[in-house]
């Protein structure tokens, strides 16, 4: 599904700094509980790899050697190895290995352009890692931990369940 | 029938046997399969983890070594085929002679494998592959129509796996020399067609153009499904003509001839795919372990979801279902 605007909002009147330091918050807990997920990059984990929604006015640069993600406003994006466009949700998705990458690639859901070599690698090593949103996030939630996890498995079936290829 | 699934993590292949896999097989991260892709694939201890989970599961474990060996660097391979019997590989897709011949005299006890990359399409082929180093089985190249196995099947005694889902490879495999071509790399040779180091996908006005080395591979139009960017499903301009030279960007699918594939003495169904992600195993090995005990008039509305997933959105029977000769 393509986001509602008025989810859009946030990332459009926050400060970029506010953003950034939320989405540098999920990133590093995803890296702690994941240590092995840049293992299968080899060569290519010192590549830059942009990932730009097309239902965000935010793009996303992640530098796997320095385990590091920043966020940039469009159209001001920095130059990047690799590029991947698709709906917020969808690239979502592929994160979590939610969804088949060639297929939504075939069903021209999904762009990708520069290093497709490293690209790749970087899709099956975050296909074999069994990142699961939901939980990452909730570990960051203390008390509340059962409670957002189950309200963000809610959202991301409901986000997913209009997708073709989806997993279980 | 064995359902015989594809696995290019241990992620992907954990899904394949919880999903209801008879058999998963996988490879090693290095050139000695042929889907040497980046990320993808098994190191040791990767595949010595993965058997144990297949084997709690009652679940076999084929490692594919099926690619050909390089003058002077053997050892690759040798080690491959040496480290897959330690690691207790149930059976070994082989595809080099050499390497048959190797495994035969170092591993007797190893059950042995033709991969469909070794092209052996006549009996006299798989009898000889069969006598001299013990082949149990043969992969067959999706080259031959339902009657040819069958015609197959009655000359020769080991057992016959045949693909029935996923990418279609309409060249005689292990033969096929267009990736080398277009980009000095092979699936042969190096495990890989098509090398993604040597795609590129960009946009032109409304339509993804797929480049491959210097060769542009397609054009497609906005809202047209797109494929993978190899040769044999490239779009060209012939004489007058623009269009597909061997195929179109498809992928196969003859489940719909399961009971057909059974009488002509197919005793394993594989499917395509180690290249692709954990869903779409997941996804189409549990609709093909319902597809396999279904009744015939059953089978289409638990495919028509598999459409989807495939390249191109479209799917064909290939040539198992060969009209043009």
């Amino acid at each position: 599904m393509t986001l509602p605007f008025a989810m859009t909002v946030p990332f459009r009147i926050a400060p970029l700094s506010v953003i950034e330091h939320a989405t540098r918050l999920v990133f590093a807990q995803v890296v702690a509980q994941h240590p092995d997920l840049f293992d299968r990059l080899g060569e290519h984990a010192d590549k830059r790899y942009a990932f730009v929604p097309t239902d965000l006015p935010v793009g996303f640069l992640v530098e796997p050697a320095a385990r590091r993600i920043s966020v940039h406003r469009k159209p001001h994006l920095p130059v990047a190895h690799a590029c991947m466009g698709g709906r917020f949700v969808l690239l979502l998705a592929l994160l979590e290995g939610q969804i088949d990458g060639d297929a939504v690639f075939f069903s021209r859901s999904l762009t990708i352009t520069g290093d497709m070599e490293a690209m790749l690698a970087l899709r099956n090593a975050l296909d074999d890692c069994d990142i699961d949103l939901p939980a990452d996030i909730a570990r960051m939630s203390g008390p509340f931990a059962p409670l957002v996890r189950r309200a963000a498995a809610e959202i991301r079936t409901r986000a997913l369940s209009g997708e073709a290829a989806t997993w279980n | 029938m064995e359902l015989i699934c594809p696995a290019g993590t241990p992620a992907a292949f954990r899904e394949a046997v919880d999903a209801g896999a008879d058999a998963v097989y996988c490879g090693f991260r290095d050139e000695t399969n042929a889907r040497n892709f980046p990320g993808l694939n098994f190191s040791r201890d990767e595949l010595k983890t993965a058997i144990a989970y297949a084997r709690r599961h009652k679940v076999m474990t084929f490692v594919a070594i099926n690619t050909f060996m390089r003058a002077g660097q053997e050892k690759l391979w040798h080690d491959a085929v040496d480290d897959a019997v330690r690691l207790g590989a149930d059976a070994l897709i082989l595809a080099d002679f050499g390497l048959m011949a190797y495994t035969a005299e170092r591993h007797p006890e190893q059950r042995l494998h033709v991969s469909v990359q070794a092209s052996a399409s006549n009996a006299d082929a798989v009898k000889f592959l069969v006598e001299t180093f013990g082949a149990k089985r043969v992969v067959l190249p999706r080259i031959l129509t339902i009657p040819d196995i069958a015609r197959l099947a009655r000359q020769i005694s080991c057992e016959i796996e045949v693909f029935v889902f996923g990418g279609l490879c309409v060249m005689a495999e292990g033969r096929c020399s267009l990736s080398s071509y277009a980009t000095g790399k092979s699936p042969n040779m190096n495990g890989v067609c098509s090398p993604a180091s040597h795609v590129r996908y960009r946009e032109d006005g409304s339509e993804l153009v797929s480049e491959l080395g210097d060769y542009t591979i397609n054009r497609f139009p906005a809202g047209e499904a797109a494929g993978y960017p190899t040769l044999c499903k490239g779009r060209f301009d012939i004489a007058e003509e623009r269009g597909y030279a061997f195929e179109d960007p498809v992928s196969l699918d003859v489940m719909d001839h399961i009971d057909a594939l059974r009488d002509a003495g197919v005793g394993a169904l594989k499917i395509e795919g180690r290249q692709r992600g954990k869903a779409y195993v997941a996804e189409v090995v549990s609709i093909m372990r319902r597809a396999v005990a279904a009744n015939a008039d059953e089978r289409p509305a638990l495919l028509s979801r598999l459409r989807r997933l495939s390249e191109g959105q479209k799917t064909t029977s290939g040539a198992y279902e060969k009209r043009w000769r």
